[in-house]
């Protein structure tokens, strides 16, 4: 029985729990067995909630059902705010922090009946790709314990693809929900940004940063971004546009869509592994009658470093508020303000963080704002009218994820630079603000999973996610659980 | 040597809406530390701003009113910099695209029209306060503060002395009161000013400035940049320069003193604020607003001038507050003159409300009472003591005059019949008197209509008497 549930998807479990035959009692039981068979070598998350999860999952027994999340177990990155929940962004600074409040996507998930069990462990403030700068554990990818998940929303993708949760929130800001979900072997889906609200999300970039559901199938991705999206009064970024009924609508299609391939996505650094699969992949489309025209995005080359400037001019100021005042880690007997503010941070931030901080630092100060933020802002222009230009031609874009899979712990760690191209091939897409997909498509020939990625125009949401749903059906992919064993 | 002065000032003007810029909560003075805050003005993390349409409105309404130009497409930048009561270690402010630009404020100083330009009006958050322990090396934090909007108002280095500083400030309270957009109060912080002060080369080019910075009233916003004037004109003539810096006014010793130089100068990293989005001002919504603009100080004294009749100080005593201006108004009926209303507001009820300490808004006199006082008087039938004294009663616990007049028996007497009897009286006590005016000398003749007032309890017309008094005597 135990093994069976955590084979199956969130809309699965969800009949189950409908049909009454389980409850989300004897569901939460198996899945924190499954927890403690494999989280002690996976690591996923930085804490569980053991009691109150079987409390929570013994209530929601006891009421009516409240939507078909009712009574499921879901994970959250450990920087989405639950009230009172502890939340540390996987960082010293945090620790012992309980925000006073819950963010809107946690209220909406909870009132429809789901049951967050633990925060799943991120690389520290989100800065990284690979979940190794978390400053408290070392999360390893299902499929090979020697590899990292991804990241930085690794312990979402780890977790789900444990099969210790059938879903999990992760967040996005370069490619932080896709590119995990392509090292796992899992769906990972950004949404436009500004389609789902930030409220509660402690940001890293805030004109970047989107919330994503993280599961198995396409069908349980379109149903949470059905919950999870809508605008909301205390996001002014929200988008105040209609939610459609994504699930309902959900159909495998492809057929009559034009698929664009932007030659700049299969460049020199992506594996040949990689680009064979996602070559079968475009033979898929091509069979279900989709046409295939090669694009181009020429201002891809400086995606990098445009997004690096931006996202570390922002963040070197949503990360200033750390400072030891109000909440969080402050340092011991401090002999005056600054000696605190510097300690504090000193002491605080691990590494990665503080070479963030320092890089938006310098950006954005007199001097050289021109020339690096100022310059940042005009490509990013350039880069979003690239993509309006191909969507005149075509409806969405085919790309690989990321140019490998999931590399080995320590192999990147010490060298920013090969870290930071992890994120070539999706952070065009954030700073367009793009929905975008990553689905499993293959194995390379280390049996690692191999994502593909879909992007469309803003709120095209229901396209992105039929055309996924018509790759699923089609792809050879049917190990829908890493092959991990306690 | 006239105007080598060049003075800008920064004044920042807290709105009164009932609640914050970017969150619900209240804006109010005075309460428990910490009472008026939530996640959003404590700056906690994950946290975002929502801006205050009503503080917006109130923005454009005092750029009206400065004659400002108002932008079309507004953005909010983030200003960073550390220091402990401002939570999130930046705040948003307003960089490139300010709600509104390009002003002028015309204001009068010792009778002397003048103008300053205002260079821009952008909305900002406030921050929080810090309270220092006094007997331990601690300090606190208060956010109350921590969020309510302010509108910072900079003019164009165009004030050419300290004094004349002072009176455009004035006239921008007064202004912002009319508009009911601020209670400018100065001690609880509502209105705050800085100052940019320098000498100009004698080439005319400008010359080195200094902030100044503390100036907590009126009177200091004076004396700091009138002891900065002289601070820098005793360096700059004994060859020596002035260094661009900030300064702190010290109110104790009554001098400025240097707090950080230009090196040490925050740079303060000014980005869009990416958690809002750039605002388009609806141009129906400006107008909407601009209907609602109330005549303003100079307009309204303008007004007085031509309407009522009145001598410039009456009329600029009369427009220093829209209340008082207001309450003028409403006593004005068709059988008064605005003359005599004007009057027993400025010098009878001013009067009162100095003794008190009081505004306008606090006194038990209605309009109506007011215009009842000035036809008593209008009508003879009280003298100008009587109407002081009903003025001082009226203020502290109201009524109606003509009651009162007629309850105490207060009216005076003006016809000549009833006054004949206490002539002949008078004139048969005071053979002295009579005689000096008999002799030429006039000036025994108010001794005389002293002596009648006296006889009837100040009841008497003393124009009346002395008109009797001559008759009789001569």
């Amino acid at each position: 029985m135990n093994n069976q549930l955590s084979q199956l998807s969130l809309l699965e479990l969800s009949q189950l729990l409908e049909a009454q035959e389980i409850t989300a009692v004897e569901l939460m039981e198996t899945t924190v067995e499954r927890y403690r068979q494999l989280d002690s070598d996976i690591k996923s998350f930085l804490y569980f909630d053991l009691d109150e999860s079987l409390e929570t999952a013994k209530k929601q027994d006891s009421l009516e059902r409240k939507s078909a999340l009712h009574g499921i177990p879901l994970a959250i990155k450990d920087n989405i705010s639950r009230l009172g929940k502890p939340l540390t962004c996987s960082s010293k600074i945090l620790a012992g922090h309980r925000p006073p409040y819950s963010a809107t996507v946690v209220e909406k998930l909870e009132q429809a009946g789901g049951i967050f069990v633990g925060n799943t462990n991120m690389d520290e403030f989100a800065m990284g790709s690979s979940t190794e700068t978390s400053a408290y554990q070392t999360t390893r990818n299902p499929w090979d314990l020697e590899r990292v998940p991804g990241g930085s929303s690794g312990g979402s993708a780890a977790a789900v693809a444990a099969g210790i949760v059938p879903a999990a929130l992760g967040s996005d800001t370069g490619g932080s929900i896709r590119q995990p979900a392509a090292f796992c072997g899992v769906v990972g889906f950004k949404p436009t940004y500004g389609r789902v609200s930030r409220y509660g999300l402690f940001p890293f970039a805030s004109s970047l940063d989107q919330i994503g559901p993280i599961a198995r199938t396409v069908s349980d991705v379109a149903f949470l971004t059905e919950l999870l999206a809508g605008s909301d009064s205390r996001d002014s970024t929200s988008l105040d546009s209609p939610v459609p009924r994504y699930l309902e609508q959900l159909q495998p299609r492809a057929e009559g869509l034009t698929f664009g391939i932007p030659e700049e996505y299969f460049g020199e650094g992506v594996d040949s592994d990689v680009r064979q699969i996602i070559q079968q992949t475009i033979e898929t489309l091509k069979q279900q009658g989709a046409e295939i025209k090669t694009v181009n995005l020429p201002h891809t080359k400086y995606a990098i470093s445009t997004y690096y400037i931006l996202a570390t001019a922002e963040a070197s100021s949503n990360l200033a508020r750390y400072d030891g005042v109000q909440y969080g880690y402050r340092a011991d007997e401090p002999d005056d303000l600054i000696d605190m503010y510097s300690r504090t941070r000193a002491e605080g931030f691990g590494p990665e963080v503080k070479r963030r901080i320092m890089l938006g630092t310098f950006v954005l100060s007199s001097g050289y704002y021109e020339a690096y933020y100022g310059k940042a802002q005009k490509l990013r222009t350039l880069i979003k009218q690239d993509f309006d230009r191909v969507y005149e031609e075509c409806d969405l874009l085919l790309t690989p994820t990321t140019p490998s899979t999931a590399f080995k712990l320590g192999e990147k760690i010490d060298d920013p630079v090969q870290m930071y191209l992890s994120d070539i091939l999706t952070a065009s897409t954030n700073l367009a603000g793009l929905p975008a997909i990553s689905i499993p498509v293959g194995q390379d020939s280390k049996q690692l999973p191999v994502g593909a990625q879909l992007i469309g125009p803003a709120l095209s949401e229901q396209t992105v996610l039929n055309a996924a749903f018509m790759l699923e059906k089609q792809s050879q992919w049917d190990a829908k659980i890493a092959p991990v064993q306690a | 040597m006239v105007d080598d002065v060049v003075i800008g000032l920064e004044v920042h003007v807290q709105l009164q809406t009932q609640s914050k810029l970017f969150c619900g909560c209240s804006t109010k003075f005075g309460d428990n530390p910490n009472a008026n805050t939530c996640p959003v003005c404590l700056g906690w993390p994950g946290t975002l701003p929502v801006l205050n349409k009503k503080a917006l409105e109130y923005g454009i309404l005092a750029s009206l009113a400065l004659n400002c130009k108002i932008n079309q497409k507004i953005k909010f930048d983030r200003k960073n910099y550390y220091y402990p009561d401002l939570p999130k270690a930046y705040q948003i402010s307003q960089y490139d695209l300010p709600l509104a630009e390009h002003g002028t404020v015309k204001f009068n100083h010792d009778g002397e029209s003048c103008a300053v330009g205002i260079e821009r009006l952008h909305l900002e958050e406030d921050a929080g306060k810090l309270v220092h322990s006094s007997v331990s090396r601690e300090s606190y934090v208060d956010y109350n503060r921590s969020g309510t909007p302010l509108a910072e108002i900079v003019t164009k280095p165009e004030l050419t002395s300290p004094e004349r500083a002072e009176s455009f400030l004035r006239t921008l309270k007064k202004q912002m009161e009319y508009l009911d957009v601020s209670d400018c109060n100065m001690d609880e912080g509502s209105l705050r000013c800085d100052a940019n002060i320098s000498i100009r080369r004698d080439d005319g080019s400008l010359g080195t400035k200094a902030e100044i910075k503390n100036m907590n009233s009126f009177k200091a916003v004076r004396k700091a940049l009138s002891y900065e004037v002289l601070r820098q004109r005793k360096l700059l003539s004994r060859g020596q320069r002035v260094v661009q810096e900030t300064r702190l006014w010290d109110e104790t010793t009554e001098q400025t003193k240097s707090m950080r130089s230009k090196e040490e100068a925050h740079d303060y990293r000014y980005f869009p604020e990416p958690d809002l989005v750039p605002v388009r001002i609806d141009k129906k919504w400006q107008q909407e607003i601009g209907f609602k603009l109330p005549e303003l100080p100079d307009k309204k004294f303008n007004r007085f001038l031509d309407e009522y009749q009145l001598t410039e100080e009456a009329a600029r005593t009369l427009t220093d507050s829209r209340p008082l201006a207001d309450f003028f108004e409403q006593a004005i009926k068709p059988d008064v003159s605005a003359k005599t209303v004007g009057n027993l507001i400025i010098s009878d009820v001013k009067r009162e409300l100095n003794e008190r300490g009081w505004d306008i808004g606090q006194v038990a006199l209605t309009p109506a009472a007011l215009t009842s006082v000035a036809s008593l008087l209008e009508e003879n039938l009280i003298s100008s003591n009587v109407g002081s004294e009903l003025i001082a009663e009226l203020v502290e616990s109201g009524g109606d005059p003509r009651e009162i007049v007629e309850q105490r028996g207060l009216k005076q007497i003006s016809s000549e019949d009833q006054l004949s009897s206490v002539i002949l009286q008078v004139v048969s006590e005071n053979p002295d008197a009579v005689a000096d005016i008999r002799g030429g000398k006039n000036q025994a003749i108010g001794f005389l209509v002293g002596q009648v007032m006296q006889k009837t309890g100040g009841q008497a017309d003393p124009g009346t008497a002395q008109k009797l008094l001559r008759e009789e005597i001569l």
